[in-house]
């Protein structure tokens, strides 16, 4: 399975024409303790780069934008009762929702895994 | 992010030390001031209610007042009876001015020989532009630019402090002492923002980072930064100045009557008094409470409060979450007669009707050493 990121800090997981989507540990690191998230209804049509979760730190609140345009088919409910595990695993138990793709050649904008990395050293320089 | 280094802020004696601690700096109120440590909002948070955290606060300003008649005349610039305030006591006030609304908040110590304030760092220059145009009768100020100011805040904070100078154990909640610490001579009260036993400490600029690694050394002490300050606070119920209070809210409606002290009611002769004093017989239209939501979202400040038929009654002024209480809070103003608590109110998060509470502050009981 193909895992894909943007330069917003999400990560996809692409398996057929769904993708799992999630923030990044570089992301979650940046926040600290994450105290709420707020998911999409299932059903909801995101649209590539739009509102499409809400993440909470004790400080502030984050958007998380759809990386790309499709529809909401699953909200990882573990996150209600449990928003530290965005923290914990950010990338594996800590998704946030799952998006049936409306357009599969948008991923082709979004980057692998050592475009990532190197997209995250070059912010820290 | 920006980088703090680059944008001319000032440093305080600490900066050093908050970057080899690890801590994320910020610019807050013209400083480099360290928002969070390695250990992270939460984890400060709760680790002060539990045992000890050290606060650089330097960026407050520090000021001395001196001249025989400096009581009589501050007492025209701020509501509280600093006559009555013995040598060795301190008192929380507020400037007011002409529209009966609060320029910043403060606290007062009768210092004996002299009167010694702290004011907020974003409001210092104008406080004190205030004071010198205000303050007659051959009073003299003196802004302290060479000393700087930390706290150490929680249940531990007596224990650790007494180990280097046995005297603060028997001070009571907003007492003063000249005291020396380790042989540092500081200005100590057993005050503080975050609900909790504890001290600010005043010391000279040459001698604060020798102070700061002293009482990190200790086991119960960790570095705390604004993060955690602000969640602190405001599970406590203590204002912000510049969100809950500021130049468009007067102390009734701030819900601080209490820093009007009765001779003051009785006689008034501070700015604002006619405003303030008739609000304290007749009532404000809106008041400052404490508000719970019910679910799990935070609501943050600027967030619209609403009745039960949709009306915008309010506005919340600080909001986030509660690391000890475990969800979220805010406070804000409503209208007077929503400002009961138990009265169920909506928070419109993201253009979404949300269920809350108007209740009682503080939200963590408060825990100070009253002897």
């Amino acid at each position: 399975m193909a895992k894909k990121f943007s330069k917003e800090h999400e990560w996809l997981e692409i398996d057929g024409d769904v993708a799992t989507v999630g923030i990044t540990d570089h992301a979650q690191q940046a926040l600290g303790d994450i105290v709420y998230v707020e998911l999409p209804e299932i059903g909801k049509k995101l649209a590539k780069d739009g509102d499409a979760a809400v993440v909470e730190s004790v400080k502030a609140a984050s958007d998380v934008y759809a990386p790309v345009d499709g529809e909401v088919v699953e909200a990882n409910e573990e996150l209600d009762a449990n928003p530290a595990l965005v923290n914990e695993s950010p990338e594996n138990d800590g998704w946030f929702f799952k998006i049936k793709l409306s357009d599969a050649s948008q991923l082709d904008d979004l980057m692998d895994e050592a475009a990532y990395k190197a997209f995250v050293e070059g912010l820290e320089d | 992010m920006a980088d703090p280094n680059a944008e001319n802020l000032l440093k305080t004696a600490l900066y050093d030390l908050h970057v080899e601690l690890g801590a994320k700096m910020v610019p807050f109120a013209g400083y480099a001031m360290p928002v969070q440590y390695p250990l992270g909002v939460k984890g400060e948070h709760l680790h002060t209610r539990a045992k000890a955290g050290l606060f650089d606060v330097s960026h407050m300003g520090q000021v001395r007042l001196t001249g025989e008649h400096r009581v009589a005349e501050l007492e025209k610039l701020v509501p509280g009876d600093i006559a009555l305030l013995k040598p060795g006591r301190t008192r929380y006030s507020a400037f007011t001015n002409d529209d009966g609304t609060i320029l910043d908040d403060l606290m007062i110590t009768n210092a004996g020989d002299s009167l010694f304030l702290v004011i907020n760092a974003a409001c210092k220059d104008d406080d004190i532009v205030h004071m010198r145009a205000n303050l007659d009768n051959g009073v003299e100020l003196v802004e302290l630019t060479d000393r700087a100011l930390m706290a150490l805040q929680g249940p531990e904070a007596a224990n650790v402090l007494a180990r280097f100078a046995p005297d603060v154990a028997t001070m009571k909640f907003m007492s003063f002492g000249e005291i020396d610490i380790a042989g540092i001579p500081c200005f100590v009260t057993r005050s503080g923002y975050t609900g909790e036993d504890g001290y600010e400490i005043s010391v000279p600029d040459s001698d604060a980072d020798k102070l700061a690694r002293l009482l990190l050394a200790e086991d119960e002490v960790e570095a705390i930064g604004l993060g955690a300050r602000d969640s602190l606070r405001l599970e406590a119920g203590l204002c912000l100045y510049g969100n809950d209070i500021d130049t468009t809210t007067t102390p009734v409606e701030g819900d601080l009557n209490w820093i009007i002290n009765k001779r003051r009611r009785e006689e008034g002769g501070f700015l604002g008094a006619d405003i303030i004093l008739d609000q304290l017989a007749n009532g404000a239209d809106r008041k400052r409470v404490g508000i719970k939501p019910e679910g799990k979202a935070p609501a943050r400040e600027h967030t619209a409060v609403l009745d039960q038929e949709g009306n915008e009654i309010g506005e919340i002024t600080s909001g986030g979450f509660g690391p000890t209480v475990d969800a979220p809070i805010a406070m804000g103003y409503v209208a007077i007669e929503f400002a009961k608590p138990g009265t169920k109110v909506d928070l419109m998060v993201r253009g979404k009707a949300r269920p809350a509470e108007i209740v009682a502050l503080p939200f963590a009981p408060h825990r100070y050493f009253r002897g």
